[in-house]
């Protein structure tokens, strides 16, 4: 697949957009990058979305690091650079002129407002996130299995996720998922 | 009122870098640990002041915090140091199995470890959602409103996958609204 210019623009400006809707982090916007590259685009394909995000969980820093892995197997080096810029240049700079600001107004009631109204929205779309990364997975039940044990074991215990995503890396090798 | 602080941006990096290097699955709790209990650079008032700020902003929370530190203490110099100790070596360390990952995909082992490895993280990624249900039960909004506000979502873009800009302009607009209406009737 050829890359053009416009692409590479296309590329960046949806990760702009994608930092300034990322309120609740960055994998909340996982679901409309996903219906974007993987379903309008047809960049890469659902298992290569699934590993950017896999991946990412599974190194260490900050979860947002599965942007530029998804830019790299969308174009390569120069996708991975352009879209992490493009997710970090909007928040970035907001965040640096609004700080100040913020913190004196931190109890005003349009701030409150503001965080009240989007907390649902964000626990809505961490759900979503979830789901479309479960559904292109779940060919066979012991998905399901696995899925259901990694929810459980993380809210029933305080075992490092990186054990619990080393045993899902165990049983995808010896072909059980 | 002296608190201990960083005293340098090259300092900032280091520490920022060591908190990102040991966050497997989020930065954050670390953050806390390290620049509050252990560093005392802030204190839990202000760390839960800026951290509240960062997620009024959009953009990934640690970045915002990050930089919201950084400055704090050296002002833009600060805040970039802060950032690229956060994301510097972390990059390359997950940049590096991008490039294994993308050498080996056709293999049927690689490529069933990353399956096993796609569900756990989905699994991850429900469980955190879950985890932060119990704080909706405080939101000034009312239970009703904040179920209506998710279950939309949750259709909306999870299962009609629905432009993500609709959800969050639409439904989060509405909710703003209705929770600016009702912090006004409480107070």
């Amino acid at each position: 697949m050829s890359f053009n210019d416009a692409d590479w623009w296309a590329l960046f400006a949806h990760f702009l957009a994608m930092s300034m809707l990322a309120i609740g982090g960055a994998v909340a916007v996982a679901p409309e990058i996903h219906r974007y590259i993987v379903e309008q685009r047809g960049w890469i394909d659902d298992s290569q979305f699934s590993a950017a995000i896999a991946l990412a969980q599974a190194s260490p820093g900050p979860n947002l690091l599965f942007v530029p892995v998804i830019g790299y197997a969308v174009a390569g080096f120069g996708g991975a650079a352009v879209s992490l810029l493009g997710m970090l240049i909007p928040s970035t700079t907001l965040a640096l002129a609004a700080t100040r600001w913020g913190r004196k107004r931190r109890e005003s009631r349009g701030v409150r407002a503001f965080v009240a109204g989007l907390a649902p929205i964000t626990v809505g779309l961490l759900l979503s996130t979830g789901v479309v990364l479960s559904l292109p997975l779940a060919q066979v039940p012991q998905v399901w299995l696995l899925i259901g044990a990694a929810v459980a074991l993380s809210l029933k215990t305080r075992l490092n996720p990186v054990w619990l995503i080393a045993c899902g890396a165990a049983a995808g090798a010896l072909g059980w998922v | 009122m002296s608190l201990p602080a960083p005293r340098s941006p090259g300092e900032l990096l280091r520490v920022f870098n060591a908190l990102a290097l040991q966050g497997f699955g989020g930065v954050l709790p670390i953050a806390q640990r390290e620049l509050v209990e252990r560093r005392q650079w802030l204190t839990h008032e202000e760390f839960i002041e800026v951290l509240s700020v960062g997620q009024v902003l959009p953009g990934p929370n640690v970045v915002n915090l990050a930089l919201m530190i950084g400055d704090r203490f050296f002002g833009w110099r600060g805040a970039f140091a802060a950032l690229a100790g956060l994301l510097a070596l972390p990059l390359a360390i997950v940049m590096t199995l991008a490039v294994l990952y993308a050498r080996w995909a056709a293999e049927p082992m690689v490529a069933g470890a990353l399956r096993g490895m796609g569900a756990v993280a989905a699994g991850l990624i429900l469980a955190m959602a879950l985890k932060l249900l119990p704080t909706l039960a405080r939101n000034p909004l009312g239970r009703w409103p904040c179920t209506v506000a998710l279950g939309l979502t949750l259709v909306g873009v999870g299962v009609m996958r629905w432009p993500m800009a609709y959800a969050v302009l639409g439904i989060g607009g509405l909710a703003v609204v209705a929770a600016w209406w009702k912090l006004g009737r409480t107070s």
